[in-house]
């Protein structure tokens, strides 16, 4: 923001001024700190696009090539800087694009305000061009949502928005606003929102819970932490590595939850789930304290909830009052935010090492290492394997990069092998299992934190499923480096049919255009790779880029992420091969 | 493992915000609850709205989902009963040819017997209401069935509770937590 619009916005606090909804609008975003936002104009949000060029100095607005990239740019903003990502709209069809992007966000408590343009309010309800019930169709998928028809109900609304969208567990929140009180005028006055009366953003952490987890913790001869995006989201990495430090827990990680430790902790036992790793995996049903801190017992976390850890007594950290006892029974439940209550358990917990204990991972990863991962990394078979990728990604970035993954194989191998040194750093569509999110999320991430290395990597599907923000990429000159990782097949539905479906692959197989064009299409640097012997150089000359960098990696065509827990099966029957 | 369905009554208090009912409704939905009965109206705080919803369901679903629509920004609380916990009661309308008052004077026993109340008597047709459990009105409306009903209406469940609800208390806490 240039300092004459941010010293008038100083000035004007308090006081009123006659103004458009529109301009209300963008000035309530620039109240808010926003900086930059992603769009796409059309009829019913005009007006806003219009005082948008009259502002252009304060605040960036990005134009992608479809709102469901503008939706995703924004998660990725939000995901890499914890500020709230802004993504814009028109009506109808505009606005139902965003949706997938919404329902992402919702399921992966990502802060993000959406703005949709209506028709004028005198045709809501008429089957006017482009109306669309927008505010009916994202109930379900928004933290919040809301209407506006009259100007002067704009600056509340949306102060009530970003403070929704940023506070407690953090969502998406969409503002629907008729094209009519975008156009009236009315004295504008922006109030930030500070609460909301029926809304109660972190519960109080009650002290005899941390009592009754502390005791638990102090008494367990092998006790287990499971943590989740609830420490990132809190910011509660410091005290988060304090109390693994302290009590010498071995912990484990969510694929949200990764990154809020360093990878080469040395009490980092790896990633749960479905393709995590074996010993935590394994071990979660020998623990006899489970400590899920800021975690939701997703499905993909807990294979069959009938076998998930029955032997121990479980103790749940989360700021959401419904996710307790929601999938799996808390003996001990503590709400609040993270920050507080890790820092509270830190003092009342004792020093200790649990040496033995910790050797179990260890051994159980010894043996992952060599039935899997080193075949993955360090393969000695002919065709290239997504996980050498990824090692030569970690050697040339250091660790430091952000990793924004697709969903599929890859995303599992990015999950599994990338180093993580610095927080926030492992960007994915969690819970909803979004293909198509990270070309788009890498765009928000780079722009958010220009300073990072952000590293895309993606299949040749998901790829194809958002492909157009290239064009976002090449006109925003955003420095992003983007890796597909082409197996020319839906390779995470192949590998279910060559597992469970005995080898019918119905419509997985892809026939692929020339990647490399496409990207030197947009005039963006592009190589391919196909051999083992060029990889090291075209990641080195990927990293070095300046600009944004497209390499495409032809790896083996069948290849299968393992371990794996079968869907049904138990975490402790989780297969190596 | 198998727990018990209970009829339930689930109240809820809300502000009066237009959309509230969507959101309500689609975590039942969501869920493949059916909804037996739904009443909205003001409760005794001003301004504040309250939802009587009555579902068959086991507990461990109840306690779940009270805990989705607390979660919702404009639910101030929600609880779940049992019928054990709550009075009650239903009320429902009769609309009756106005000929069977007199050609039929059993009527006028059952309306007497059952402490049903005539809302309107005009050359047409009758009007009658009755408040009650469930039973009491189906066998009102089997015995008055008989004689031929034009129209016939029941409303949702309302209820109270025994137990104190404490949602004054809880909106003067976030008032204080505000200020």
């Amino acid at each position: 923001m240039n300092t004459k619009t941010l010293n008038k916005t100083k000035e004007m606090a308090g006081k009123t001024e006659r103004i458009t909804g529109a301009e209300a609008i963008i000035r309530c975003l620039i109240a808010e700190g926003v900086s930059t936002l992603y769009g796409y104009p059309g009829g019913a949000i005009m007006p806003v696009y219009d005082e948008l060029f009259k502002y252009k100095d304060s605040i960036h607005h990005v134009l992608t090539r479809h709102e469901q990239g503008a939706a995703h740019a924004a998660q990725g903003y939000a995901r890499i800087s914890g500020k709230v990502g802004v993504a814009m709209a028109t009506s109808g069809p505009g606005a139902t694009n965003l949706i997938t992007g919404i329902a992402d966000a919702q399921i992966d408590s990502t802060p993000m305000v959406c703005i949709t343009g209506q028709v004028p309010s005198t045709l809501l309800g008429s089957d006017a061009f482009q109306e669309t019930d927008i505010v009916g169709i994202s109930t379900p998928v928004t933290k919040w949502n809301q209407q506006v028809t009259k100007a002067s109900q704009i600056p509340e609304v949306l102060a009530k928005a970003f403070y929704i969208a940023r506070s407690g567990r953090p969502g998406p929140v969409l503002v629907d606003i008729t094209k009519d009180a975008q156009f009236e005028t009315f004295d504008f006055e922006y109030k930030k929102c500070t609460g909301v009366r029926s809304y109660k953003a972190i519960p109080d952490t009650d002290p005899a819970s941390i009592t009754a987890a502390a005791a638990l913790i102090n008494n367990a001869k092998k006790p287990m932490i499971v943590w989740g995006q609830g420490v990132i989201l809190g910011q509660a990495e410091a005290e988060f590595k304090a109390v693994v430090e302290k009590s010498g827990v071995p912990a484990a990680w969510t694929i949200l939850g990764a990154s809020a430790l360093p990878t080469s902790h040395e009490l980092n036992v790896g990633m749960v789930g479905m393709h995590g790793n074996y010993a935590p995996n394994k071990l979660t049903n020998e623990c006899d304290v489970l400590i899920a801190i800021g975690m939701r017992f997703d499905d993909r976390v807990t294979g069959n909830l009938s076998k998930y850890a029955k032997q121990a007594k479980v103790i749940h950290f989360d700021i959401d009052p419904a996710e307790i006892n929601k999938n799996v029974h808390a003996d001990v439940a503590v709400l609040g935010d993270a920050k507080q209550s890790l820092a509270l358990l830190l003092d009342a917990l004792n020093k200790n090492t649990h040496t033995a204990w910790h050797q179990e991972f260890k051994d159980l990863y010894a043996i992952e290492y060599d039935k899997v991962i080193k075949n993955d990394i360090s393969p000695t078979k002919e065709g290239l394997t997504m996980g050498e990728v990824l090692k030569q990604i970690n050697i040339e970035t250091k660790g430091n990069a952000a990793i924004v993954s697709d969903v599929g194989q890859h995303q599992m191998i990015a999950c599994r092998y990338a180093d993580f040194n610095i927080t926030k750093s492992n960007i994915t569509s969690g819970g909803l299992g979004t293909m198509g999110f990270a070309l788009p999320a890498a765009i928000g991430a780079k722009m958010a934190e220009p300073h990072r290395e952000v590293v895309a990597i993606i299949g040749d599907g998901g790829y194809q499923m958002n492909i157009q923000e290239l064009g976002t990429i090449f006109q925003q000159k955003v420095p992003v480096k983007i890796v597909v990782l082409n197996n020319e097949f839906l390779g995470m539905v192949r590998q279910w049919q060559e597992l469970f479906f005995d080898n019918r692959y119905a419509s997985t197989e892809m026939t692929n255009p020339n990647f490399v064009a496409i990207a030197e299409g947009y005039y963006i640097k592009a190589r391919k790779v196909v051999k083992r012997e060029e990889l090291e150089d075209a990641v080195k000359e990927m990293i070095a880029s300046k600009e944004s960098y497209f390499l495409e990696v032809c790896v083996e065509k069948e290849g299968n992420v393992f371990p794996m827990i079968p869907t049904g099966a138990s975490v402790s029957d989780i297969r190596l091969s | 493992m198998n727990e018990e369905i209970k009829t339930l009554t689930i109240s809820i208090y809300t502000e009066n915000n237009i959309g509230l009912l969507n959101r309500i409704s689609a975590i039942f939905q969501r869920r493949g609850i059916n909804v037996e009965s739904l009443t909205t109206s003001q409760s005794e705080i001003e301004n504040v709205n309250r939802f009587v919803i009555v579902v068959n369901i086991t507990e461990t679903q109840a306690k779940k989902i009270v805990g989705q629509f607390e979660k919702q920004i404009e639910v101030i609380r929600a609880y779940y009963h049992t019928d054990e916990e709550t009075i009650y009661t239903e009320s429902c309308m009769f609309k009756i040819k106005s000929e069977l008052l007199f050609e039929e004077p059993q009527i006028q026993n059952i309306i007497k017997e059952s402490n049903t109340r005539i809302v309107t008597v005009n050359k047409e047709f009758f009007v009658l209401e009755k408040s009650g459990r469930r039973h009491e009105i189906e066998s009102l409306r089997s015995q008055l069935n008989v004689f031929g009903i034009m129209q016939f209406v029941r409303a949702g469940r309302i209820a109270v509770t025994k137990d104190q609800m404490k949602v004054t208390e809880m909106l003067t806490a976030f008032n204080n937590q505000k200020q």
